[in-house]
């Protein structure tokens, strides 16, 4: 009897377990699916369908898809629109970059500190971020504008601009969106006011989680701003800028928002943008398959920049 | 090397007082020991002397100089944190190395001065790996090796033995002192360990509530209690007190002896009735825990146990359960105010 009862006791034990297993692989897979459902669902899909695009002769126009194999491709690199975008792309990127760590540092050390009215400038910092991007957008588009501008006012009115021998040219306004330059210099300018709250969290929450100990000692061991910024904050940061420097590169290359709003391009495709290039050539030009093949210049440079990060950050993260 | 002067220092949080007019005179390469319980303001006390807190009024002196406005770093102070503080992203070369780079001493001075630090605290073949490498021993002498290395004028120590289990920390606390015999720094130890703090301390100061209960050798201030607070503060068991006729007597347990063949009360001895209640053998020692009939043992308001300590040897002698015959060398008999817990007919306690 007493040697039966563990055997009997075993069986259905045993079969709890293999269905237990079995309810835990349901259960993996259930709660998997949603997120593979929808990388190849809005991922995948997309994407065989631009390879196959590219290389087809598609508009809009028609039903007819001819096969063109990398002719598109060829054409492209031909094309000065085209290689100028890709250049354009680079350079956005690349300043808007820059421009948002030096500050998105600059702006979380000073939220790391005490002062009266931090509430405000923290509340100031964050509002471009509550904002819907193309609200602000349109702000923007109202602070540039080549005869309203608030900007060129202020300018006036402290005398920079529109006088007789003032160092910003006789001119009442610069004409921020109608020049080449300051076209580009406004995409970055308004790229970096759209990322610049993200990147300033992120770096926030990296300059909270270094002890309060390791900054002291560094004042103890008599280390001043700029090695104590260089030697432990920025290497300790590190993990946390590149997950910053991702985002914004990710953010900045693939956009074509702020360039479809406030130049559409312009002046004389002098702001195209890889993005914005194949949505004006693809959508509305209606040449799907072109759109397509400058749309499929982007993922190289995305997957490359981006596997180098990953690698980085997990490096960083280990030492 | 310099002395350190703390005169009058008040550093209020708010409405917290966590140092409350503290003066100190701390001589050149003298090892202080601040001793208190959590709160009562000796890390606070030790930071605002690093630079670290600002004072809120009084005067920091190290050497000839006044202190106060200074930031830590024009103040040459070595600080080891509780936590050691490791730069985690640095070898433990460059953690050491750190102090020296911070005012640009040159390469060969640095490999120097940072073999001298790491041979001094026999971890010179850990130099090229990283703070996640070592152990909580290896790290702490990184610590002190990184504090050390560049000659400091004041070595501040917070509780740097506390990460370390029992046994380890046994060993690093007669290293301390080694150290310091053989450097000679001015030192500032924060502990809440008082056996720590007999052990190290050529002086210690005691801390409750910001403010300094007493100060002096850590056998005086065991001995002479300057108020009740620091006599059940200090020694482990603490010394026993009781309400006896309208006064607080002090006494500690190794001086509680039964009367009989091993223990003879002399004529001026003190004869206390001893309920054992209990009994712990700790090997070398007997602990007694019990009451007195008659006495109160609750005079500062925290009711506690009479306890004695007696040698192991007369385990078989005592019985528990019942009263026995117990004395006092008048010697040993310390007397407190019972209103104002101040010690009564002592010499008064530098």
């Amino acid at each position: 009897m007493s040697a039966h009862v563990p055997v009997a006791a075993r069986r259905p034990a045993a079969r709890d377990e293999r269905a237990y297993a079995r309810r835990e692989s349901l259960l993996a897979i259930g709660m998997l699916a949603p997120a593979v459902l929808f990388i190849v669902l809005l991922v995948g899909v997309p994407f065989g369908l631009a390879i196959y695009y590219s290389l087809h002769d598609v508009t809009t126009g028609g039903t007819e898809v001819r096969w063109v194999g990398l002719r598109h491709f060829g054409e492209l690199l031909r094309d000065r629109v085209f290689l100028r975008s890709l250049g354009n792309t680079v350079l956005f990127t690349v300043s808007t970059l820059v421009t948002v760590l030096v500050l998105g540092t600059v702006l979380a050390e000073l939220l790391m500190r005490d002062f009266r009215g931090k509430w405000v400038v923290r509340f100031l910092i964050l509002l471009p971020w509550t904002a819907p991007v193309a609200l602000g957008l349109i702000g923007w588009l109202w602070m540039l504008d080549s005869v309203f501008s608030p900007i060129d006012w202020l300018l006036r009115e402290v005398g920079l601009l529109g006088s007789r021998g003032a160092p910003l040219g006789a001119l009442p306004n610069l004409y921020w969106l109608g020049d080449p330059v300051l076209a580009k210099v406004s995409i970055v300018l308004v790229n970096v006011w759209r990322i610049l709250p993200l990147a300033t969290v992120i770096v926030l929450a990296g300059l909270n989680s270094i002890p309060r100990d390791v900054i002291e000692q560094t004042r103890v061991d008599r280390a001043g701003y700029f090695r104590r910024l260089f030697d432990i904050t920025l290497p300790m940061l590190s993990p946390i800028l590149l997950v910053a420097i991702l985002f914004t590169f990710v953010f900045t290359f693939s956009d074509m928002i702020a360039i479809f709003i406030l130049t559409r391009g312009g002046p004389a495709n002098m702001t195209q943008t890889l993005a914005s290039h194949a949505f004006f050539t693809g959508i509305l030009g209606g040449n799907l398959g072109r759109g397509a093949a400058i749309a499929l210049f982007l993922l190289p440079v995305l997957a490359g920049v981006s596997a180098v990060l990953l690698r980085l950050i997990r490096r960083s993260e280990v030492t | 090397m310099a002395k350190l002067t703390v005169r009058d220092l008040h550093t209020h949080f708010g409405s917290v007082r966590a140092v409350d007019g503290v003066s100190i005179d701390v001589r050149d390469g003298e090892f202080l020991v601040l001793l208190g319980a959590s709160g009562s303001g000796k890390t606070t006390l030790m930071r605002t002397i690093a630079g670290l807190e600002k004072a809120t009024s009084g005067e920091v002196v190290i050497g000839d100089r006044v202190v106060n406005g200074l930031p830590p770093n024009d103040r040459n102070i070595a600080m080891v944190f509780q936590s050691y503080a490791l730069y985690p992203h640095k070898s433990v070369y460059r953690n050491i190395a750190f102090p020296l780079e911070a005012v640009r001493t040159d390469r060969a001075k640095i490999r120097e001065r940072v073999e001298w630090a790491a041979n001094l605290f026999g971890i010179g073949h850990l130099l090229d790996r990283k703070p996640r490498m070592l152990s909580g021993g290896e790290r702490q002498r990184v610590a002190l090796a990184r504090a050390l290395v560049r000659e400091p004028n004041l070595f501040l120590l917070d509780e740097p033995l506390s990460n370390l289990d029992a046994k380890l920390r046994h060993q690093a606390r007669h290293e301390l002192k080694k150290l310091h015999g053989r450097i000679g720094i001015t030192t500032i130890y924060v502990t809440h360990d008082q056996v720590e703090a007999m052990g190290l301390g050529e002086r210690v100061a005691v801390m409750n509530f910001g403010r300094i209960e007493q100060i002096g050798k850590p056998s005086d201030i065991y001995r002479e209690p300057a108020n009740t607070f620091v006599a059940r503060f200090m020694g482990s068991p603490a010394m026993n007190l009781l309400l006896k006729d309208g006064e607080v007597i002090g006494f500690h347990p190794e001086n509680f002896l039964p009367v009989g063949e091993s223990f003879q009360p002399g004529p001026d001895a003190m004869r206390l009735r001893f309920l054992v209640s209990g009994l712990e053998d700790l090997g070398a020692d007997l602990l007694l825990y019990g009451q007195v009939p008659g006495a109160d043992t609750s005079p500062m308001g925290e009711a506690t146990e009479v306890i004695a300590k007696l040698p192991a040897r007369l385990a078989g002698e005592l019985e528990v359960g019942r009263e026995h015959e117990f004395f006092v060398r008048e010697r040993f008999v310390k007397r407190f105010d019972a209103a104002t817990g101040k010690r009564v007919g002592a010499p008064a306690a530098a």
